[in-house]
């Protein structure tokens, strides 16, 4: 039985070999003759043929669940990366892998150039290998904006605006590839069709060209080659003459593909795998941004590392000299490159090819060293990096939190909340003259004090007794910049409060949270819940001879003059968003107010640009 | 003996594949493969004709006249002879959506008196936002550190901006300051609007 199964399996084989002549082509594909053996400088071809396969197979994956339009891309993005099982590896398995091809591509060049494989007869196929790096350059530019996130969707702004000084085509050309005058839904659908469609299809073809002409002109072994070139089994077409290829290599030493440097070759792919999991596991997947924003400026927008060199070069140009930087330079190292087997024909020529790599290579890692460099000196792009950072946790949360992404997309959760808008609306608007927490509300420092009071905390227990206190209240954190810095307010507190007694010190401290429990805090909640009959107490108080707040505020129906701003829900959202509308009004300051603008009749902000920064001043989100 | 026949028949059989039947006489050969490739030609005509006409829609579309939008109100631009920025919101058609009131750029109004002058936030260099650096005594480009005056003029021969910022048409309207929003081709040294 036994004998009978294999002998049938033998006859299918054989008649499959008949039908499609499959051995034939598995022979070609596996027996390569080697001369000199197999060797481990031979494997970083195979390398990166294995590094774009794992593209193929990721890529079609990830394409299953992506969708290419404007408010879609960041939302199915975020989904592989965050909900689906196994997306963050999928997606991390990428884009590490695109790194690593950046890096064996470098690899592959020099081994090609130090071992003078660019030489007769291989022209053509360094010809094609220098396409191929184009080409995943390519791919990298395309799959860079398709997560259409901050960092993404601004480095290729940036990108296709320089594609604009090309000369006569560039604006045209800039507008088919943007779809338009303005990033959008276009914009994804056509870097989608190149990164998917044009480009993988592009580089197959090469890449099948790449390999038959390598295989027609076999390995090129350096010292042995003035041998091989007369004698050499060296190419497919003569081993199919020779007959048994193990024979061959017995009479003549040469090493085989298979298995020796196939091993060598799995081993080595192995290794890049290995790396690159490394690389998705430390980092729990593949970085991703806040969702673009046309109108949000991104000053940390920089291309990924392998650009890097190019960004830092174009600051050397000033204006008028863009193109030689962008364009002419690039454009004749590109040519240079090519015309190295012509170069290696003269008797330095390879020497002149080898230093030349080697210098264009030095000067690319020194451009990249430089630009990371300034950019780590750079307290701006810092900050930028810092905000740019929290935006895209923040957006994380808010997706997963219970509401989700709404249909309109990401961007409106991220547009809609006081955490995000709040820091930027005060600097924005707040902190020419306010600061918060010593800052302009996203970190910024300042030169000097602002004039008006620090709002962190506006409203809490802690704000309250730092501005009821005689050594506090006259200071920058509180009126020190403003004209009540000479007012009745800080000269009750600077004589009145500071002669109170220990009695009257407890009574305060009492008003204190009474008065703060008027803005009903989120997080002072749990501490206005515990002190429920002290606050009673101190609302009483308020109105004591005592403590005397309604002497000049109104609190409660109660007041002897309204010489200041309405204390009954004092800081509370609608409170607080009334006064920054109109700190004129009667209820606040009247005409008393210093200098502070009435942002809601002005229309300096928005009903909703208040409700953000209300939202945000008092800890809501 | 049984796979060496096959091995040799292969190629055999591959060639009788295509030298099947006699040969064509030479003129009628020589007509028939120009018909050939007329008619294969021709069937590729109407795909590639529409495919390539696809991808260049966008050279297509009519030009867009710049947008005359409100932008803040005139109290609202302090007046300090400092720039401020202030987003432009107005309704944008993007291919099969339509946003009403749209966030889709920023200006910086500058103030002096009743004078308003407007300029584009967009770097002229590359495209990045151009901030007003922290003392407020310039601009500066956080991309290539382009440096401008607080008028929008490059103050800095070594700035990589072939132009000044771009200005903008302002007009007030009652107490309204409207800007005639435009963008304008980066990377060159005179000012091209983006059509």
């Amino acid at each position: 039985m036994r004998q009978a199964g294999a002998g049938g399996v033998k006859l299918l084989l054989e008649w499959l070999d008949h039908r499609t002549g499959y051995r034939r082509l598995v022979r070609l594909a596996l027996v390569e003759s080697i001369p000199g053996g197999a060797r481990w400088r031979y494997v970083w071809g195979s390398t990166l043929t294995f590094a774009i396969a794992v593209q193929f197979i990721t890529g079609i994956a990830l394409w299953a669940s992506y969708s290419a339009n404007a408010l879609g891309a960041w939302e199915s993005v975020y989904y592989i990366e965050n909900v689906m099982a196994g997306g963050w590896m999928l997606r991390g398995i990428h884009h590490y892998m695109a790194h690593a091809t950046m890096v064996l591509l470098v690899l592959h060049l020099m081994q090609v150039v130090v071992a003078g494989a660019y030489k007769a007869p291989r022209e053509v196929n360094f010809w094609f290998g220098i396409a191929l790096l184009h080409l995943v350059l390519a791919l990298s530019l395309t799959g860079y904006l398709l997560p259409w996130d901050q960092k993404g969707y601004w480095a290729t702004k940036v990108a296709t605006s320089i594609a604009t000084i090309t000369p006569v085509i560039g604006p045209a050309l800039q507008e088919v590839l943007v779809g338009g005058a303005d990033y959008g839904h276009l914009t994804l659908t056509r870097f989608f069709a190149l990164h998917a469609g044009v480009l993988p299809g592009a580089l197959i073809l090469l890449i099948a060209a790449h390999v038959f002409l390598f295989r027609r002109h076999g390995v090129t072994t350096g010292g042995l080659r003035s041998q091989m070139d007369g004698a050499g089994p060296g190419n497919a077409d003569e081993r199919d003459e020779g007959g048994d290829p193990e024979a061959a290599s017995a009479r003549t030493g040469i090493g085989q593909f298979w298995p020796d440097q196939a091993l060598r070759d799995a081993v080595a792919c192995l290794t890049v795998m290995a790396a690159v999991l490394f690389l998705v596991i430390r980092s729990g997947g593949a970085p991703l941004g806040a969702p673009a924003d046309a109108a949000e400026p991104y000053a940390a927008a920089r291309p990924e590392w392998y650009f890097m060199f190019l960004f830092q070069w174009l600051k050397y140009f000033p204006a008028g000299t863009e193109i030689i930087g962008a364009l002419v330079i690039p454009g004749v190292v590109v040519a240079l490159i090519a015309l190295m087997p012509f170069a290696g024909k003269w008797r330095l020529g390879h020497r002149f090819n080898v230093g030349f790599t080697g210098a264009v290579l030095a000067g690319i890692a020194l451009l990249t060293w430089q630009a990371y460099a300034q950019d780590r000196a750079d307290p701006d792009f810092v900050a930028a990096q810092h905000e740019a950072e929290a935006a895209a946790a923040r957006v994380v949360e808010l997706a997963a939190g219970p509401d989700g992404i709404p249909p309109s997309g990401a961007l409106t959760l991220l547009r809609n909340d006081p955490l995000t808008q709040g820091p930027r609306l005060f600097a924005d608007r707040c902190a020419s003259c306010h600061s918060y927490d010593g800052h302009d509300g996203l970190g910024g420092e300042f030169a000097e004090p602002r004039t008006a009071a620090d709002l962190k905390g506006f409203a809490s227990r802690e704000w309250l007794t730092g501005l009821l206190d005689p050594e506090q209240v006259a200071t920058p954190r509180y009126f020190g910049g403003t004209d009540f810095a000479r007012g009745r307010m800080v000269r009750m507190v600077q004589s009145r409060i500071a002669a109170f007694d220990a009695a009257q010190r407890d009574d305060l401290a009492k008003a204190v949270k009474a008065l703060s429990a008027e803005a009903a805090l989120p997080y002072q909640a749990a501490l206005d819940e515990a002190d429920r009959d002290e606050i009673a107490e101190g609302a009483a108080l308020m109105a004591s001879e005592s403590i005397g707040c309604t002497e000049c505020h109104e609190y409660r129906g109660t007041a002897e003059q309204n010489l200041g701003p309405v204390l009954t829900g004092f800081g509370s959202r609608e409170w607080l968003a009334a006064f920054i509308r109109d700190p004129s009004h009667p209820r606040f300051y009247g005409d008393r107010n210093d200098r502070m603008p009435a942002f809601g009749p002005d229309e300096i902000l928005s009903d909703a640009e208040i409700g953000l920064l209300v939202g945000w001043l008092r800890g809501e989100w | 003996m049984d796979q060496k026949p096959q091995a040799t028949d292969e190629p055999q059989v591959a060639e009788e594949g295509f030298s099947y039947g006699p040969a064509p006489a030479p003129r009628r050969g020589f007509l028939a493969g120009v018909a050939a490739i007329a008619a294969g030609g021709l069937a590729f005509l109407a795909p590639l004709w529409s495919g390539i006409r696809a991808a260049l829609e966008p050279l297509e579309r009519p030009e867009l006249d710049a947008n005359l939008v409100p932008v803040a109100k005139l109290a609202a631009v302090p007046d300090d002879g400092v720039p401020h920025k202030y987003r432009v919101v107005m309704d944008r058609v993007d291919a099969w959506n339509t946003h009403r009131q749209l966030p889709v750029g920023a200006v910086y109004l500058r103030r002096t008196g009743d004078s308003v002058e407007a300029l584009n936030v967009v770097c002229p260099h590359a495209g990045c936002f151009v901030n007003v650096a922290a003392d407020r005594s310039r601009f500066v480009c956080p991309c290539h550190k382009s440096s401008f005056d607080l008028s929008g003029a490059v103050n800095d021969p070594a700035s990589p901006s072939p132009r000044d910022m771009d200005s903008l048409d302002v007009e007030i309207r009652g107490d309204e300051v409207w800007v005639r929003f435009q963008n304008f081709l980066p990377g060159r040294a005179e000012k091209e609007p983006v059509v």
